[in-house]
């Protein structure tokens, strides 16, 4: 049972307080896009065994979305960050490659 | 013979009798026994049947690895099944029956299986029961099912109470033995909170037993000591009876404590489930001896080394007057030792190894007892006892040296290191060639958080054998998780001990007709050449031979086979065992309690319940409750002795004729409030509501992105900048969910603010031709239709009560729904009730609200919807805004599927002959798919009989629907008929609206 940091209020919390949300950074596309873009938006996701960003809601605490860098092979946690974030922040870009010289995730890197 | 020394036995007192009931005989034991020693004490070796073969089984080990033992404990509501005889501590009145035997343990006809074992080889269930097909369902499942599982399952309701507890700890050590010990002791040194538990209730593990010289001091004393000192530590915990059952993510654990079993006490817990949070743990958790793979080793009377040591030992009991010892290291030497001290006698130690001459086999060899090495037991003779055992060359096929008589065997394989906990997170185990083990592999733990390992195993888990080094390990262990530098270590002296020499077959080149005997798994009957066969057919995959042949499954999943079998394997494919491989290992690691698992999680308090403010008046007048999500409804009010379905026609007519009185409390109601409100509710809806007048209502559609309806309800503009938002009543608090995530994650700088107030209001419908007139009795506002028209909403008081007011209608009537504080709820229901009572009003429920939705063609969520069906399926084209460039689901709703005009939609569906069609019938088309089944064009999504039209209505999804009214299609009736269907317009009553407009 994973323990993600909430960056909103800081609270070390239990995976039972918190809701997944799947892949983060997801671009959207709506009405006028062509559908490959809206298959790939819908449907298209990451399995990485390694680096991977994703959506976590603290649900039974301050209710806020946050993202996280995680390593879904050694489910080490490389940072949580607010999920008014377009990218990773640089800081946690730089805690990965301290860790993971190279990592590259969709175009992020 | 097992019996009672006359001397010994460290862990009993023999000033105090117990007597103890197995299969209607009473024993005698003592206190501290296990229900295991006070058995075999009484010369009660046999204590089940194996199961495929049903073998005559015995006591093999001493602890939780034991395979055999397992007994059905106890009865009625205190009844458990598979309880393993060896972990069992005996209290007076204990009662146990042994498992798989008809009609009795000693004489079981199913034991016919051993003597057809030739035609009950690996996989024989998925090679015997393939054909011919049609004998699966009546000839073969319920042969299966008949001879499936060792235990019952419990018949009565679990008579006693669990519990949960949490902790958080800095170092959870798992296991009280030396290592467990002298781990925390260090660890604790520092301050830090530190977590030790002992599955058993003893401290200390095998070592007083071994009895090693620790500080000078023989080890139990050096145990008591330690844990005296543990003791004094405030910041260190101990639990005995706690079994380290799994380790997870981020460290995680779960520990399962028995309380109770050992002195059942009314009013207490009987097992409690720790869920632990360690920063670090320590795996302190020993090791398991290996069986010898020998023919006949599966005989009653053939016991672990270490077994038969502790038996002698801890409860002063001998497993018989003449034991052989035959080992392939020196460890078993000390149990012949321990025998031949005791007085008992030892004919012979057959070692498999040509040089054995280490501390304890000059020891031994100095005792004068026999020491035959290069040897190995060719076949073990007797039935349900060992009455023999005939010796021979290791190196050969087998051919007889000699016979022995002896009434016990001794077996030691070797030792292997108990990885579970470290395994069960990620950490990964190496080959140890020189000591014939599987061990931790420090370069690979499981890792945490931060990256780093967090799991350290310490002690005979992480592969010590002798006492110094188990020591040393458990100081450097216990002082790197805290974070200090490593004190004295304890001086231990024990006998060093000769180099084991690896034994997977005995003798080495034994013949198939020898290996046919030979047992790697007691419990599920697998042999040596069932994981041979398995190999040839193809089976090389650990995991698959292990499915393939049962090997290590069931409850003791594999403590004493996986290894012996793995290698055996490894032998059968040409494959070096660490390329092998070792199956998963997964918790608990041994089985917890399901009373444990739900903890008070049972009856009244097994999941909360919602209850609206006039939950208590619908208690008091007749009210059947449905669940709707946590909330409980009143599906229908029951009068005198009417039926449920009575009391549903009753309440609609009265709805129709005169006024209803609904509880709508559960309502959804989510208050969207902000600059950008109306600007996000027009992204969220499908139709437009930032246009919505204040004080106006209207109802809207709700889909997600894929274009799929997820919820509905009316949408209500209470100012410039705020709007309320109705929801289904199981969909508040998804749909505020929804919300906080497109608001959150999406439009992040729209100025927004969602609140669910769905609990802050009590909603009363009030429903009826009459409703205005109850509401004008009531007084205060004016809620005629010039002032308050359909679709409008205002605020005032009604019976002095504050009251915001909806004229809006899920039943087509007229109808008022009254929002009121939730405190003044039950206030307000009565004050219709009574304001109601000259105009007739009744109150309703869930099922008469389905009724009147259903006669007008009203959509509900769940029942039109799927999660697979678009607004436009139900023709709610009305409802979706053509002007706007997008909302949620626009974009889905435009993919070619989506538009196809052969898409299932939504009609309204009459039996040709008045009746009721079943609910979920599909409707039957033309052809077959590939499948051969018949193709369906359709399917009833609501059925009702409508009370107000005397016959069954329905709506429908049907293929091309809206095009095809007053066709009549055959439907699935569920029996095998069909029943003919017209297809009609969905609104069945009042089809011009003119009442709710009223």
């Amino acid at each position: 049972m994973l323990t993600l940091t909430c960056p909103y209020c800081g609270v070390a919390a239990d995976e039972t307080e918190l809701a997944a949300g799947g892949e983060a950074h997801l671009k959207r596309f709506g009405p006028g896009s062509t559908d490959a873009e809206f298959d790939t938006y819908m449907f298209a996701r990451e399995n990485p065994k390694g680096v991977h960003f994703e959506r976590w809601r603290h649900a039974y605490g301050c209710g806020k979305w946050f993202l996280a860098a995680r390593d879904t092979n050694t489910l080490e946690v490389f940072g949580t960050y607010p999920a008014q974030s377009s990218a990773p922040p640089q800081h946690i870009r730089d805690a990965i490659t301290a860790k993971r010289p190279g990592w590259t995730w969709r175009d992020f890197a | 013979m097992s019996t009672r020394l006359a001397r010994g036995g460290r862990l009993i007192n023999r000033r105090k009798a117990v007597t103890v009931t197995f299969n209607g005989r009473n024993y005698k034991g003592f206190e501290g026994d296990t229900l295991a020693s006070a058995l075999l004490a009484n010369d009660q070796m046999l204590v089940g049947r194996s199961f495929k073969y049903h073998r005559p089984r015995g006591i093999v080990a001493s602890g939780a690895e034991e395979p055999n033992g397992l007994v059905n404990l106890g009865q009625g509501g205190g009844f458990e099944p598979n309880a393993r005889v060896t972990t069992t501590e005996v209290f007076e009145g204990l009662t146990a029956e042994s498992q798989n035997h008809w009609p009795s343990l000693e004489f079981d006809v199913g034991a016919i299986n051993t003597a057809l074992s030739r035609f009950l080889p690996a996989g024989f269930y998925y090679k015997m029961f393939l054909h011919p097909r049609s004998f699966w369902k009546h000839v073969y499942e319920p042969f299966i099912r008949q001879s499936a599982g060792l235990g019952q399952a419990p018949k009565a309701r679990d008579q006693d109470t669990y519990e949960q507890f949490n902790a958080h700890v800095d170092v959870l050590v798992v296991g009280g033995g030396l290592a467990g010990l002298q781990a925390a002791l260090t660890a604790g040194q520092s301050g830090l909170r530190v977590l030790l538990i002992e599955q058993s209730a003893h401290w200390g593990g095998r070592a007083a037993v071994d009895d090693p010289l620790i500080d000078g001091t023989p080890a139990e004393f050096w145990i008591k000591t330690a844990v005296q000192r543990l003791a004094a530590l405030p910041n260190v915990r101990l639990r005995t009876r706690t079994m380290g059952a799994g380790v997870y993510d981020h460290g995680y654990a779960l520990a399962h404590e028995r309380l109770t079993d050992h002195a059942p006490e009314a009013g207490k817990p009987r097992h409690r489930l720790w869920r632990i949070r360690a920063g670090k743990i320590v795996t302190a958790t020993g090791m398991i001896e290996r069986p010898l793979s020998f023919a006949g080793n599966d005989i009653p009377g053939v016991m672990l080394a270490s077994a038969v040591r502790d038996y002698a030992v801890d409860f002063g009991v001998s497993i018989g007057d003449r034991t052989v010892v035959v080992t392939n290291n020196d460890d078993a030497y000390r149990t012949a030792m321990v025998l031949h001290q005791a007085g008992l006698i030892v004919p012979a130690i057959i070692d498999a190894r040509v040089q054995a001459d280490g501390a304890l086999v000059r020891a031994a060899r100095d005792l004068g007892i026999r020491v035959e090495t290069g040897r190995a037991i060719a076949r073990v003779k007797g039935g349900k006892r060992v009455t023999g055992v005939t010796i021979c060359a290791h190196a050969g096929e087998g051919s007889g040296l000699e016979d022995i008589a002896c009434d016990a065997v001794a077996m030691s394989g070797g030792w292997s290191p108990v990885v579970h906990l470290w395994s069960h997170c990620g950490g990964k185990l190496i080959w140890d060639e020189g000591l014939a083990m599987f061990r931790p592999d420090a370069t690979r733990p499981p890792t945490g958080a931060d990256g780093a390992g967090f799991v350290f195993p310490v002690g005979g888990a992480n592969g010590m054998l002798r006492t110094a080094d188990v020591l040393t390990d458990a100081v450097a262990v216990g002082a790197s998780v805290s974070g200090q530098a490593a004190g004295d270590v304890p001086v231990a002296v024990d006998s060093e001990q000769g180099a084991i020499l690896p034994v997977w077959l005995m003798p080495q080149g034994a013949t198939l007709k020898l290996r046919q005997k030979m047992w790697l798994d007691y419990q599920n009957d697998v042999k040596v050449s069932d994981v041979q066969l398995a190999a040839r057919e193809g089976y090389e995959s650990v995991e698959h031979a292990k499915r393939y042949t049962t090997l290590g499954m069931a409850t003791d999943q594999g403590k004493l086979s996986n290894i012996n079998g793995l290698a055996v394997l490894s032998g059968a494919i040409n494959t070096p065992i660490p390329q092998v491989g070792t199956t998963t290992f997964r918790p608990p690691y041994t089985p917890i309690s399901m009373g444990a698992i739900a903890g008070v999680a049972r009856g009244d308090l097994f999941q909360p319940v919602r209850k609206t403010p006039i939950h208590g008046w619908h208690e008091a007048s007749g009210a059947e409750f449905e669940p709707v999500g946590l909330w409980r409804r009143p599906y229908a009010f029951l009068q005198g002795h009417e039926s449920a379905h009575e009391a549903v026609n009753r309440e609609v007519l009265n709805v129709r004729r005169n006024v209803g009185l609904l509880d709508a409390s559960t309502l959804g109601k989510l208050i969207v409030k902000g600059p950008d409100a109306g600007r996000f509710l027009d992204m969220l809806y499908t139709n437009v509501m930032s246009t919505l007048p204040v004080g106006k209502c209207r109802y809207g559609l709700m889909c997600n992105e894929n274009g799929f309806l997820i919820d509905d309800g009316v949408v209500v503009r209470m100012a410039e900048d705020t709007w309320l938002c109705h929801t289904t009543t199981g969909g508040a608090d998804r749909i505020h969910a929804h919300m906080e995530d497109w608001l959150q994650c999406e439009w992040w700088d729209w100025k927004v603010y969602v609140a669910n107030v769905t609990e802050q209001y009590a909603q009363i419908a009030v429903v009826g031709p009459n409703a205005r007139k109850v509401l004008e009795k009531l007084d205060g506002m004016d809620v005629t239709k010039e002032v308050l028209p359909f679709m409008t909403s205002a605020d005032g008081t009604l019976g002095g009560i504050a009251a915001r007011v909806f004229r809006i209608s899920f039943s087509g009537e007229l109808s008022y729904e009254i929002a009121v504080p939730a405190s003044q709820g039950r206030a307000f229901w009565d004050a219709c009730l009574a304001a109601g009572a000259e105009f007739g009003i009744q109150p309703y429920g869930t099922e008469c609200l389905h009724v009147l939705r259903a006669e007008k063609g009203f959509i509900m969520i769940g029942d039109e919807t799927d999660g697979t069906v678009i607004p436009q399926d139900l023709n709610l084209g009305w409802a979706i805004s053509k002007k706007k460039s997008d909302y949620l689901g626009k974009r889905g709703q435009e993919r070619s599927h989506m538009v196809d005009p052969k898409r299932w939609k939504l009609v309204g569906l009459e039996t040709v002959d008045g009746s009721v069609i079943p609910d979920g019938a599909y409707a039957v088309g033309t052809g077959t798919n590939a499948n051969g089944q018949k193709n369906t064009q359709g399917r009833v999504t609501s059925t009702y009989f409508s009370p107000t039209l005397g016959k069954g209505i329905a709506m429908g999804l049907v293929e091309r629907g809206p095009e095809r009214m007053g066709e009549v299609i055959p439907f699935t009736k569920g029996n095998g008929t069909t029943v003919d269907v017209r297809i009609v317009d969905q609104v069945f009553y009042d089809k011009a609206g003119a009442k709710q407009d009223g």
